[in-house]
């Protein structure tokens, strides 16, 4: 890895790849202005398209494996069905409880299947870009999800009742409540949206920055490396490249999963009666 | 107007969204959040429910068929079961008819063998006495012509030689009686 690095640094033309690897230009270019202190685009880039086509998969797929309706699915009723009864019950009934999960299970649902279908974009060929590695797409997941958690508590228990639910852990002397009292309010109102959203980007955004290290770094140390090892390097760096595919294949379904099931987990202990 | 760079850009921080991403990203979700609400949810709850409304019909028609049929081997059996003891019981008469009536044919045979054997001892009782009495008759014809040749015709008086005949017979049944006695 350091001879790797090193000779990285050596050449004079190789860029490593970076953030400005997703800071695409808008399709058929455009303008650009200034957002606290970053330079924007203006006009439709590659990640909203994916985005807008992920929307159009979606809605597409589910039309279709629910067009026929019928007692004996064929398989794309079954594979529609499938995935819907994987969201609709392990990740909502089994965390939000039988008593009023059914009523989140298109917020569930929605989460899912847009942020799963984004990921996988990553992977497929001319496509091959991660939406949720633009942070934009995660932040306005997580104001959605945070706004629904909350609300849901509010609704049920009323704004104080929902505050001390979420702030006030019981069995606690009163001397201790001074100092839980925020730190609960900091993790379970501030904190929760925030993690929900990093999370999920950093783990995209880290993998296909990865992604593109390898396979840039592999093919620049063929075409152009000079030295023994700089070759062979190559080869490394582009069999790791698709090693790095296949984890990444895990990740992606893996951060779908997670962004869904805590937001299922953060409405359950909002409705949840007094614990 | 800034010059963005296309690849490397250290210095664009990643953590500052894209305003117009937030956007769209709740616009899309809000679109894909209806089609789910408004079509697909409820679909695939209204095949699931109906689904496990057929398979429960399904079943009860299975359980109603099953226990029709429980009856219906009960009613067999118990069936089966009384003709069984119907059976033993006609057997047993049966054989108890078979019993008296051999019973019976044994005690009429007996009675008309003794019948019969009285019947044979009668005749023959009658006919010994018919035999003895023409025997008597024929002997003491036999051995009164006999004597009466040989002593000749003094002898024809028919009282006197009865006399005499019956004077030998009686000791000649009294010689036999003696002998017969001796004899046991």
């Amino acid at each position: 890895m350091s001879g790797l690095a090193s000779l990285i640094i050596r050449s004079e033309t190789f860029t490593p790849p970076g953030p400005g690897d997703f800071n695409l230009p808008p399709v058929g270019g455009g303008s650009s202005w200034e957002f606290l202190g970053q330079p924007m685009f203006w006009g439709a880039t590659k990640p909203m398209l994916l985005a807008l086509i992920s929307v159009v998969v979606v809605l597409v797929f589910f039309r279709a494996a629910t067009a026929k309706r019928a007692m004996v699915p064929g398989k794309l009723q079954f594979v529609g069905e499938t995935s819907y009864n994987f969201v609709r019950n392990t990740l909502g009934r089994d965390v939000i409880g039988s008593h009023d999960f059914m009523r989140f299970v298109p917020l569930l649902c929605t989460l899912f299947f847009f942020i799963v279908v984004n990921n996988y974009f990553g992977v497929i060929p001319m496509l091959q870009f991660p939406t949720m590695s633009r942070i934009g797409y995660p932040m306005g997941l997580a104001i959605i999800a945070w706004l629904v958690y909350n609300g849901a508590g509010i609704k049920k228990h009323g704004f104080f009742g929902y505050l001390k639910l979420q702030t006030v852990p019981s069995g606690v002397p009163s001397a201790m409540l001074v100092l839980l009292i925020p730190l609960e309010f900091l993790s379970n109102i501030i904190v929760r949206p925030v993690t929900l959203m990093l999370r999920l980007f950093a783990n995209l955004f880290a993998g296909h920055l990865l992604l593109l290290l390898f396979a840039l770094g592999g093919e620049f140390l063929l075409l152009h490396g000079e030295g023994l090892i700089a070759k062979p390097g190559g080869v490394v760096a582009l069999i790791m490249f698709f090693l790095i595919s296949g984890l990444e294949l895990l990740v992606y379904f893996l951060q779908a999963f997670v962004f869904t099931i805590l937001t299922a987990l953060y409405i359950s202990s909002a409705v949840a009666d007094e614990h | 107007m800034y010059v963005v760079p296309l690849s490397g850009g250290e210095k664009l921080n990643p953590l500052i969204p894209h305003p117009v991403e937030i956007v769209l990203a709740v616009v899309f979700f809000g679109v894909l959040y209806f089609a789910f609400k408004k079509w697909f949810v409820p679909a695939f709850e209204e095949i699931h429910a109906e689904r496990t409304a057929a398979i429960e019909g399904g079943l009860q028609a299975a359980a109603t068929k099953q226990a029709e049929v429980d009856a219906k081997l009960a009613v067999l059996e118990q069936q089966l079961s009384e003709a069984r003891h119907e059976a033993a019981r006609i057997r047993d008469e049966a054989r108890e008819q078979g019993d008296a009536i051999v019973a019976e044919a044994r005690e009429q045979a007996q009675s008309e063998a003794s019948r019969i054997v009285e019947h044979g001892k009668t005749q023959i009782e009658a006919e010994r006495q018919q035999a003895v009495t023409s025997l008597r008759a024929e002997v003491g014809t036999l051995a009164t012509s006999l004597a009466g040749r040989i002593v000749g015709e003094s002898l024809d008086d028919d009282e006197r030689s009865a006399r005499v005949v019956d004077r030998f017979l009686a000791d000649l049944e009294a010689h036999n009686a003696t002998a017969s006695g001796a004899q046991s």
